[in-house]
């Protein structure tokens, strides 16, 4: 038991703590914003900003709050940073921004940060708290592009927007590929992540449920 | 009419969980029980119900362009008030509750402060931001009917995940795996509610 390898503070949330698939956070924008690789791209970044300076500032906050008002002390900064960062994408990507519509406010009450802000920023200094929230936000946006990527490259034969499938099979001699409109669906986003803590699990017995 | 058409889209079409994936993480955590599950989903219809009214009034009053004074227009003030009022409101509600409900409070109170982070409770809102609605009843049916379609889906996964845990599913999927396959295909099962319109 005492050599066991304990994941560090970054590595961990990017696949064996990840939060999307094993701590079961954030799943609702995971689900909705992956039809398309941009908008997730760009949702991935966001969340990750927004994660990291939330720690950051909980982190620096954390002996000063009182404990009855916690959760809104958490919520105002949270909502705060969201503003801001809602604004900045409305200001330089704004096509990507109306896409994402709602999703990016959802961004406040998104469990990941509720849910690390209480676990890890309340109690560790400001620089494990950034770690923590970078580790987080990249294992978030990891399997947010994994799911974009099957999603827009079956369901639209695009990537990024660019033709990828569809001049593939036209130029090997096929009539043309007709998008499989089943992964455009919200369906598929849940199975598509069903199977990826399948694949995680079988990979990882220690993660399945006894 | 316009009523009844707005009710039924927020619950089968445009459904909380299945279509516009608001609460899921929850959703997932709770529905191992029908009775826990049932709980949630109506502290959830509850908070719901008091809450969107609210932020309409809030919305169409202060935050919109012209609203409060002449050409100042603070739409971009939305999530900070939407969740300052969600969360003051969870907290009066728990306080009112436990003091005067008592019987009330043992069977959703646990799930209240739980609620105030709840994404359905802020995605309602600021969908019905996106909705325009023209009046505060349009905001109440539609807050009826969102919590009651989330309702619907947790009892529903709830009452399938009783019945899954006497099947024999392959140890990777038990749990987490098999509940995101069976909300999938409870999905699909939804659409086939759309293009239903009434009147």
């Amino acid at each position: 038991m005492a050599n066991e390898k304990k994941p560090g503070v970054f590595t961990g949330p990017l696949w064996t703590n990840n939060p999307v698939v094993v701590q079961v956070l954030g799943i609702c924008s995971a689900l909705a914003v992956t039809t398309q690789m941009k908008p997730a791209l760009v949702m991935g970044i966001s969340l990750t900003c927004v994660l990291a300076f939330a720690n950051v500032i909980i982190s620096l906050l954390r002996n000063t709050i009182p404990n009855r008002i916690r959760i809104i002390v958490q919520l105002v900064v949270v909502a705060a940073l969201v503003i801001i960062v809602n604004q900045i994408l409305k200001a330089y990507v704004y096509d990507v921004s109306k896409a994402l519509s709602v999703y990016v406010g959802l961004i406040i009450t998104n469990c990941i940060l509720m849910g690390r802000l209480e676990a890890f920023a309340l109690g560790n200094k400001p620089f494990p708290a950034l770690l923590d929230g970078l580790g987080n936000g990249i294992g978030y946006a990891l399997i947010l592009l994994i799911t974009a990527t099957l999603r827009e490259l079956f369901g639209s034969g695009t990537l990024f927007g660019y033709d990828v499938l569809a001049r593939f099979v036209n130029e090997s001699g096929y009539d043309g590929y007709q998008n499989c409109g089943f992964f455009v669906m919200p369906a598929a986003a849940l199975i598509i992540i069903g199977c990826i803590i399948w694949y995680q699990r079988a990979k990882n017995p220690d993660l399945q449920d006894k | 009419m316009e009523y009844l058409n707005l009710f039924i889209k927020s619950i089968f079409i445009d459904n909380m969980i299945f279509a516009l994936f608001l609460g899921m993480c929850s959703y997932l955590a709770v529905s191992k029980t029908v009775s826990t599950s049932v709980g949630l989903g109506f502290a959830v219809t509850f908070v719901l119900l008091i809450t969107l009214p609210i932020n309409y009034l809030l919305d169409k009053y202060v935050l919109q362009p012209d609203a409060l004074i002449e050409g100042v227009d603070l739409s971009y003030l939305s999530f900070i008030i939407f969740i300052a009022n969600i969360a003051a409101i969870v907290q009066i509600v728990e306080m009112v509750v436990e003091k005067f409900f008592p019987a009330l409070y043992g069977s959703l109170g646990i799930f209240l402060p739980l609620i105030a982070v709840n994404c359905a409770i802020l995605g309602g809102s600021l969908f019905m931001q996106q909705k325009e609605f023209e009046n505060v009843g349009y905001a109440i049916v539609y807050a009826l009917g969102d919590g009651i379609g989330w309702l619907f889906a947790i009892a529903c996964l709830a009452a399938i995940r009783e019945k899954l845990s006497y099947s024999n599913i392959p140890a990777p999927l038990k749990g987490l795996g098999i509940t995101f396959i069976v909300t999938g295909l409870m999905a699909i099962a939804f659409m086939s509610f759309s293009g239903i319109q009434l009147g």
